[in-house]
Order: structure tokens, then sequence, then C-alpha cells
């Protein structure tokens, strides 16, 4: 019978209090916390009065885009299988690659050595062990030649993990194209080159900020006009995410950076529909499944809603995210390492549920070396698996409607717009690094999760519970010291076989542009084409810019 | 004059992942240690004259690269030179089972891998580092 109190209450309170509280009584619930990962508090149950008063999510290929940015979803294309591969010398990762395109790859992705990724020429002082090390070493254009021997680069997207020596490498791919007759208005591919997210979290800085920053707009205008279909920036959450983040600091820090990129173009004096188009994301899709999900589905209409409002882009192509993920590095443990397939296949599904456009999954070795050939195989099995056995990709974003998902979404959404409002108090991003905010919420938030890790309210299977005492070793890719002797001898004969008067002409040219402000893309090309060494072209620019040294905060 | 025992973390080489170094350090300053940072790129030459000039009686190494098969020899035979013969060595990050020997056999024992609770490293500083008078 119903009462007048009864009346009063929403459908959801109604049910605690006749079904849920006797329930209760009769057997508790576990004791929790019921957080996500990122320490957010989830109730028990979400019903339609959760998403009363929320817009309706829409439809996919309509802005703003939660459901996707392609009407048909997976039905037209699949995702991109992009498995991130790099290690010792070219050769080596060439095929490594080769591999990758027999087992079904369909894109390649290079990860490039610690010495590379910081401007630095193998004899330099701190490559001491680092040489072909964490990913390819490639010290000039005749690396880059080795490297894409026997690809054609006008048949296969190229994405290159590469920042702050992001120009050089680029060119040098160019270089590489044009030798194998590719056409640059044809070719496609993407350099990560964001800059912004190595002075919040992963460190790999060279020059300062804003003399970072205007590389990178030249590269945008650069791209425009010749190389129309590369996609200029891989703005990225992942490194945000592995560095300590919580799920919304990652989607809440790398827009920002995003719009922090498009404001300095527009500054630059580029039109938003020129060059937004060609921007691109990259995030982390780490073990909490739901939360995941919805921040990609938030991080689309996010990115819409702000190229139209704030920035008056018109093209619908300035307003559709498209994003490349990687499972979470992080969550890998040295224990028990077959566990982390399961943990891999969980995050890969997140991301494929969130409309992911591109995938790298992670093999189950990585928290003890680099992958193996056969641990590699298995990871982009788990893609197949999804892709073709699991039926997810059928139905266009399949979970859009579920209360749980959409007041997820929608508080991701709230929860970035608070982070903005913060972040332009500070006079944007630049400000906000130089400040060290992002670097202290992260730190922050890193620190509090171990704490829970430690107090066992978060429970890693085989790390803090579970715990197997007797585990036998497994193999590893064990990488000794032969790249970096191949390598160092190499540097030698290049400096003496070269036209080192054309080098060093070359690199005179570029200092002169950098000084001033001509687009550095075009001197950079004719370093590379002299076969100056990355180490030379990033000395060249540390002359004239200096080097960036930040002030560490624990 | 204070009894705490004094620890330098460092990160060498070129690597700037360094969410375990500052988490580390600090649960270490949390347990009582003082603890000095040095940041990023630091040459084995710099961390021991960090450690010679901080008084450390701990150098903790956070290595992820895989470099540290030539750091590791360098910043003892760097220790032994000074006379630092007694300042605790160890290292956290990604370490491969086959390295354990020779990283024992240059003094070298606590290593500590991905997932190793944090009171474990506590301990074992707490009680390998020289007394301090």
């Amino acid at each position: 019978m119903k009462t007048v109190a009864d009346s009063a209450l929403t459908g959801k309170q109604r049910w605690e209090r006749d079904v849920l509280e006797p329930a209760l009584r009769k057997s508790p619930e576990r004791e929790g916390p019921f957080t996500t990962i990122s320490g957010r508090a989830i109730d028990r149950l979400y019903t339609a009065d959760d998403v009363a008063g929320l817009r309706d999510a829409g439809n996919p290929g309509e802005f703003p885009y939660v459901r996707g940015i392609h009407p048909t979803g997976y039905r037209g294309k699949l995702w991109t299988m992009r498995q991130f591969a790099g290690f010792g010398t070219p050769e080596e990762t060439n095929q490594r690659y080769l591999d990758l395109i027999a087992a079904g790859g369909t894109g390649l992705s290079v990860a490039f050595d610690l010495p590379t990724l910081m401007g630095r020429d193998p004899d330099h002082e701190l490559c001491l062990g680092e040489v072909g090390k964490c990913g390819v070493s490639v010290m000039s254009l005749a690396d880059m030649e080795r490297l894409f021997a026997g690809i054609s680069l006008a048949d296969i997207t190229t994405s290159m993990t590469i920042n702050s020596p992001a120009p050089m490498i680029f060119a040098m791919y160019l270089v590489v194209a044009e030798q194998q007759g590719a056409d640059w208005k044809t070719i496609s591919g993407t350099i990560q080159n964001d800059i912004l997210k190595e002075f919040i979290a992963q460190k790999e800085y060279i020059f300062p900020p804003r003399a970072s920053m205007r590389l990178i707009t030249d590269i945008f205008a650069f791209c425009a006009e010749e190389v129309p279909k590369w996609n200029t920036i891989s703005v990225s959450g992942y490194h945000i995410r592995e560095a300590g983040s919580t799920a919304l600091q990652e989607l809440a820090f790398t827009l920002r950076d995003g719009l922090e990129y498009v404001q300095y173009g527009v500054d630059a004096g580029l039109d938003v529909d020129d060059f937004v188009p060609r921007m691109s994301f990259f995030f982390n899709s780490h073990s909490d499944f739901f939360e995941e999900i919805a921040k990609y589905r938030a991080a689309r209409q996010l990115w819409a809603e702000a190229m139209k409002h704030r920035f008056g882009a018109k093209n619908p192509r300035s307003w559709q995210l498209r994003f490349h993920t990687q499972t979470a590095g992080v969550s890998l443990t040295a224990q028990q390492p077959y566990n982390n397939v399961v943990r891999t296949a969980l995050q890969a599904l997140a991301a494929v549920l969130g409309g992911t456009n591109s995938l790298h999954t992670n093999s189950l070795d990585e928290a003890l070396a680099l992958p193996t050939r056969e641990t590699a195989t298995i990871a982009l099995r788990t893609q197949q698996i999804i892709a073709h056995e699991s039926g997810v990709t059928h139905a266009v974003d399949p979970l859009g409607g579920s209360y749980f998902i959409e007041r997820l979404t929608q508080d991701m959404i709230d929860g970035t717009l608070k982070y903005w409002a913060t972040i332009d108090g500070m006079g944007g991003m630049v400000e906000a690094i130089e400040r060290g905010y992002p670097q202290k919420e992260i730190a922050e938030a890193s620190y509090q999760f171990q704490q829970a890790v430690e107090r066992k309210e978060k429970v890693i299977v085989g790390v803090n519970e579970f715990v197997q005492a007797d585990e036998k070793p497994i193999e590893i890719l064990y990488i000794d010291d032969t790249a970096s002797s191949v390598q160092l001898q190499r540097l030698a004969e290049l400096k003496q076989s070269r036209d080192n008067d054309r080098v060093r002409r070359t690199l005179e040219a570029l200092k002169a542009v950098a000084s001033g402000d001509g687009n550095t893309m075009v001197p950079l090309l004719e370093c590379v084409r002299a076969y100056a060494t990355v180490g030379e072209m990033c000395d060249a620019l540390r002359e004239v810019w200096g080097e960036y040294e930040e002030v560490p905060v624990i | 004059m204070s009894q705490k025992i004094r620890v330098v973390i460092a990160k060498p080489g070129l690597d700037g992942h360094d969410r375990g170094a500052k988490v580390i350090a600090r649960a270490l300053r949390d347990a009582g240690m003082e603890v000095i940072y040095t940041g990023l790129r630091q040459t084995p030459e710099m961390i021991v004259s960090a450690a010679l000039q901080e008084d450390a009686d701990v150098i903790g190494l956070s290595i992820l690269s895989g470099a540290h098969m030539h750091i590791c020899p360098r910043v003892m035979e760097l220790l032994k030179e000074k006379g630092l013969d007694d300042v605790q060595v160890v290292i956290g990050g990604i370490i491969p089972d086959v390295d354990l020997p020779k990283l024992n056999g240059m003094g070298i024992r606590g290593i500590f891998i991905p997932g190793t609770p944090m009171q474990h490293i506590i301990d074992y500083i707490t009680a390998n580092a020289r007394a301090r008078v």
C-alpha cells in the first residue's frame, strides 16, 4: 500500500528502504572501500535517478561525440592494432617490425632508446649503458634508413614516440620517405611531439617550455602545408597516469594540454581548422574497468565542446577527438607474470568499449624487461581475440545509456571542467607547469595510492595478496651491450665518411633560424640530409635556447 | 646531533621516470629518515659527491632503464676511492634475476623490484645502514 511518505521518495530511495535495508540487516556488505583505483567512491546501485537531468548522450558520429566519432563504430573499421616496439640496433628492430607485420599488425610504432629521446649521441657520458636498451638507437638518417629497410612508408602508418627531438626524427622519416619515392602529401603516421606531459610527468625534456612550444607550432605549420595527412601531435595522458595520477587527472591535464597547444597555434597565426584536425590523443587504460570507459567517453565530449565553443572551430574534424590507447604498464607485476595477460585483456576491453581508435597491448613480461617475440605475439593476439571472438564490436558504444556509465561520464566531465578553471586561473598550462601544479597533484595521488596498497585497501593479486613463495623465473629478453658498441663504432665512421663542412653549414643555418622566427623544420631537413646526428642538431638548439632544469617536487 | 639515518635518493642516467624514486623518498622521510633527493640525470660522480657532501649513510639508486650493470660498478668504485666503503647502496627498479649475483658480488644486497612493500625497504635500510655516532 502506498503512503504519503512513499510518494515523496524516489524509486531508488524506496528500494533502499524496502529492499536494501532489510537485506543489509541480514547480511552486511564486505568492508570495502568501494572506490575506483583513483579513489572515487562508487554507489552500490545506479538507477534512472542518477541520470535524471543529464542530457541525452546523443548518437555516434554526431556532436558532441560521446558515443563515438564514427557512426558505424567498429563495424566500419576495427581499431588499428599498433604494437610499440624497439630495441638494440636499427636492424634488430627492423626485424621485429617485419615479424609484427607478418603476424597481422596493422601499424608500426617506434620505441627509441633514451639517448635518442634525450637528444644525445651514444658517446655522451650520460649514455653509459643506455644505448639500445629501452628502445632502438637512431643517431642519424643512416639509422632511419636501416630501421625502415624493406618497409614501404607509402603503405604503412608509423607512430613515433619522440618528443623533444621530434622535429629531428620526423625530418629523418620524411627524408627516408623521399628516398623511397613516397609522396609527403599522402603518407601518414603520428609523432608524439607532446612536450607538456614531459614537463608534467615523463621528464624527457631538453629545451625550456616556450622554446619547446615553438618547435611544436613549427611542425603544425609545416605539416599543414607539406604533410597534410600526418598526425602532428599525440597529446598524451598515458605518462601522466603512469606517473601516478588518477583517471580524472589524466583526463583533465591531457585535454588541458591539448587546449594549450591549440592556443599556441592560434597565437602563432594558424587557423584552428587548419591544424586541429591533425591533432590526436593518447590515453592509458588502467585496471578500473568502468572508470576508464567513462574517461574516454567524457574526453570526446569535452574536446568537441571546447573546440566548438572555446576556439570557434567550424570543421567537424576539429571537434572529433581521435585517440590511441595503451594498457597500463604500471599495473603489470613482476610477481606471477602470467597474470598480466589477464590484466591486459581487461584493460584492452575497456579501451575498445570506450571507442579507442588504435591500441597497444602490453606483454606479460614488461615489469621485468622488454618483451620477447613470443610475449609480444600474445599481446597482439589478445587484441585479435577481442576484435574477432568477443562480439563486442558489433554494436556501437554498447554501454551507452547504462545509468552507471552515463553518471561516471558526466562526473568525469564536471571534474575536468573544475581542473580547467583552476589552470585557466593560473594563466594556462605552461604557467601551471612552471608553478609545479600538475606535478604536485600527481605526486600526491601516487603517494596516496601506494599507501592504500600498503594498507591492502587496494589489492594487487600476487603482490600484496595471493602471494606465491616458490615462483619459477620466466625467460626474458636480455639486451646486452652489442648494440652500444655497434652504434659507437658507426658514429665514429659516420663522422669520418660524411661531408663535415656541409654538416657545419646546415647546423649554422639551423641556429640562425632558431634565433629568429622562421620555421625550424626547413633547416632541420637540410641537417638531416647532410647526416647530422640527433645529438648535433639538439646541441645546436641547446646553444640557442639553453636547457631546462626542473625543481623536483616530492 | 641528529641520529637520523641520512639517505641520498638518486636517479642516474637519462631516464626521467621518477614516480618510484619520489614515492620512496617520501616514505623514507615519513619513516623518520633524512632524505635528500638529487633529481634527475645524475652521473655516478655527481651521486657519490652528493653522498659525501650530505654525509649520507645510504644511497638509493632508482634505475628502470637497464643501465644498472654500468652505473652500479662505477658508483661502488667511486665510493671506495673516496673512502666511503661503509655507505650502504640499495637499488630499486627493473633488475633481471641474472644480474643479482653480480650486484651482490659488488656489495649491493638491497635490490628491490616492482611490487616490493615500502615497509620492507624501510626495514632493510634501518637494519643495514651504518651506525651513526
